[in-house]
């Protein structure tokens, strides 16, 4: 697999290197589940507004599943879709041997945690918690002690007998919350909770509700637009955009290996590269390295953390080198981010750890198995 | 800042217009209901509650009041039972033709009361559009005699008059629940008609007490309807004032009496106003 570049191959100025396409490690793959909720080709649109195209999307049983994607992105009306308040214009909703969609939102035995949280102002917090069983009818005697449980687990009991307008946005979050879970469904729904919050306690809320779902073991359905949120929380995330599906994976893979260039900007900053592949050797302006893709037209992502400041003096044969001069540093804690404009216009950001001083002159390196290949995403309709 | 002749120049006007429309006329009516009137036809500014004593102890006057009360609740009632289904309607169920409904709701009111008093008088009279019409079917032989100028003729025009009084708060009241509300209760597993009964009316409460007061205050003072279609027996308490005002010329008892509606009417707004409140969550 191992294969050399000689300088010279397209451009002028290239560094030669040696590389081998490793595949990334797989991310360690969820147990294998059984599939609890299956989308099928469901399309929705609003007259001549397209919102959905096809969405066709697995959730098993017990995962953490976040639909990320920017307003817009239809996201929110697939969530309402497999809550029911929405009809969609074509395919299906399963849930196991249901067929969801043909349900009225009250027989699907699927609860939602809306964004707004719409606790009903009129009841307190224990009757809002109260109300999917009241209405189902349970015995008094099992609603007390469900609702007992269901407040203790959100860290709410001492307000059971409060308004909703009496209690913080945190606290209504939490009671939401129970208020969905009391009804032990299968599948919970949660339409971008977090987005009310401040920032503290939402990076809070973010890891007891990810401890709470591992704890109940409810398969949870997350909308969200933080693509931080989604790498934080999720099993799987499924990135939406436009409404088509642009990829969906772990966390891990999808940072690693995104499938698009809009997946790869999205998630995580990235440079993208464009480039030709001819016989062999990639070259992206005056940077080349090898490669074994098929020869045409391609586009890298490159993780900035990806880039290496090099001594001068250094020398590593395997990596692509570029001489650069530092535009821009912007301080990030441990990390910065530092732009770089290279020989050849190419501008790249490079993440590094923080350094005292103002930089200059740079060398740069990367690993070309660093350089993701990826599709070139749909222009925006 | 504004200068002291800028808040003068504001500040006036309004407050000259309380003082003669409003101050002087109730200070004025006060009085009078105090005074009363010698035999020969003057008005004595003599200091006593007889008036107030005779509306006590003649029957006439506080029967009357009781039945303009009665007329009332019942218009209240009908009011609300046609108010709140229509308005439930426009907000919940009518779409893309909720703004086209709402005029058609608003547009009589555009119309004058005497024109809708009237136009009841010709569809209810013992030749009217309905005897004729029930009398073409040989539903009766002889027309309805109850139809006009009977309690009966009083309540169902009043209840036309002042049913978009009632729809109105009701409309607004349902606008403003948030439909997440709803469905977050289809989401809890409420059935359509379980979310009516456990969101949707609960939360609508505050309008239909607004509305319930419109109606009943409205029409408790009137006395058009009456006039018109009333007869001896629908006769309500605001044409006993208009009458003694008039020709039976005795200001002091129709003051009193005027009196005895404004804080009648004053502690009704001030109970609603108490019971809304209690009944809102925002």
């Amino acid at each position: 697999m191992g294969h050399f570049v000689t300088a010279g191959g397209c451009s002028n100025s290239a560094k030669s290197m040696i590389t081998s396409e490793i595949p990334m490690a797989s991310a360690p793959e969820l147990k294998s589940r059984t599939t609890l909720l299956s989308v099928r080709k469901v399309a929705k649109q609003f007259g001549k507004n397209v919102v959905l195209k096809e969405i066709s999307l697995e959730v098993a049983e017990g995962e953490f599943l976040t639909i990320l994607g920017e307003s817009g992105s239809g996201k929110t009306t697939l969530l309402r879709i497999i809550a029911g308040f929405e009809k969609a214009s074509a395919g299906e909703v399963w849930m196991g041997e249901d067929r969801l969609d043909l349900q009225p939102p009250y027989r699907r035995r699927v609860n939602t945690v809306f964004q707004n949280y719409a606790l009903f102002p009129h009841l307190t917090v224990e009757q809002n918690v109260a109300y999917g069983l009241r209405v189902a009818k349970r015995p008094e005697s099992e609603i007390a002690s469900r609702i007992a449980e269901a407040l203790e687990k959100v860290k709410m009991s001492a307000h059971a007998k409060s308004k909703p307008s009496k209690i913080s946005g945190g606290q209504q979050q939490r009671v939401a919350l129970a208020r969905a879970l009391v009804n032990r469904p299968r599948l919970l729904l949660l339409d971008e909770p977090l987005s009310a919050l401040d920032a503290n306690l939402r990076r809070q809320m973010q890891v007891e509700l990810k401890a709470l779902q591992r704890e109940v073991g409810i398969s949870f359905i997350f909308v969200t637009h933080d693509q931080e949120e989604a790498m934080v929380m999720s099993d799987r995330i499924a990135l939406l955009r436009s409404g088509e599906l642009e990829q969906v994976a772990t966390p891990r893979e999808i940072y690693g290996r995104p499938a698009t260039a809009y997946a790869a900007q999205f998630i995580g900053h990235t440079n993208l590269l464009k480039g030709d592949v001819k016989s062999g050797v990639v070259c992206c302006g005056d940077l080349t390295w090898t490669s074994d893709r098929p020869d045409g037209p391609v586009l890298f992502s490159l993780r900035p953390e990806n880039i290496r400041l090099l001594s001068q003096t250094a020398s590593l044969p395997t990596l692509v080198r570029v001489q650069g001069k530092v535009v821009a540093q912007a301080f990030h804690g441990a990390t910065e981010l530092i732009r770089v404009q290279c020989a050849g216009g190419l501008v790249l950001v490079v993440r590094a750890p923080a350094s005292t001083s103002p930089l200059d002159e740079v060398l740069l390196a990367f690993s070309p198995i660093d350089a993701i290949p990826v599709t070139k995403s749909a222009e925006r309709i | 800042m504004f200068s002291r002749a800028y808040k003068a120049a504001v500040t006036l006007p309004p407050v000259l217009w309380v003082v003669i429309f409003l101050v002087t006329p109730y200070a004025l009516m006060f009085c009078y209901s105090f005074w009363s009137v010698s035999a020969a036809q003057t008005i004595v500014h003599s200091w006593n509650l007889a008036n107030y004593g005779v509306l006590l102890h003649v029957d006439v006057y506080w029967q009357t009041l009781l039945r303009s009360m009665w007329i009332a609740a019942r218009v209240t009632i009908f009011s609300l039972l046609l108010g709140y289904p229509l308005a439930y309607f426009l907000s919940f169920r009518a779409g893309g033709k909720k703004d086209l409904l709402y005029q058609l709701v608003i547009i009589p009111l555009w119309v004058s009361y005497l024109v809708r008093a009237y136009a009841w008088k010709t569809i209810l009279g013992s030749d009217g559009v309905l005897n004729t019409l029930l009398q073409y079917a040989h539903v009766t032989k002889h027309p309805l005699e109850f139809l006009l100028y009977s309690p009966f003729a009083v309540v169902l025009t009043l209840t036309h008059i002042y049913t978009p009084f009632a729809f109105l708060p009701i409309y607004a009241a349902l606008e403003h629940i948030p439909r997440s509300l709803v469905e977050a209760s289809h989401d809890l597993g409420a059935s359509p008609a379980q979310t009516f009964w456990k969101v949707i009316l609960p939360l609508s409460i505050p309008g239909a007490i607004a509305g319930a007061t419109f109606a009943f205050v409205l029409s408790l003072g009137d006395f058009l309807a009456p006039l018109l279609l009333g007869g001896p027996s629908g006769i309500m308490i605001s044409n006993i004032v208009v009458s003694l005002f008039g020709a039976a010329y005795n200001w002091p008892l129709g003051a009193a009496i005027s009196l005895c509606m404004l804080m009648l009417v004053v502690s009704l707004l001030f109970f609603s106003e108490r019971l809304e409140k209690k009944w809102s969550f925002s």
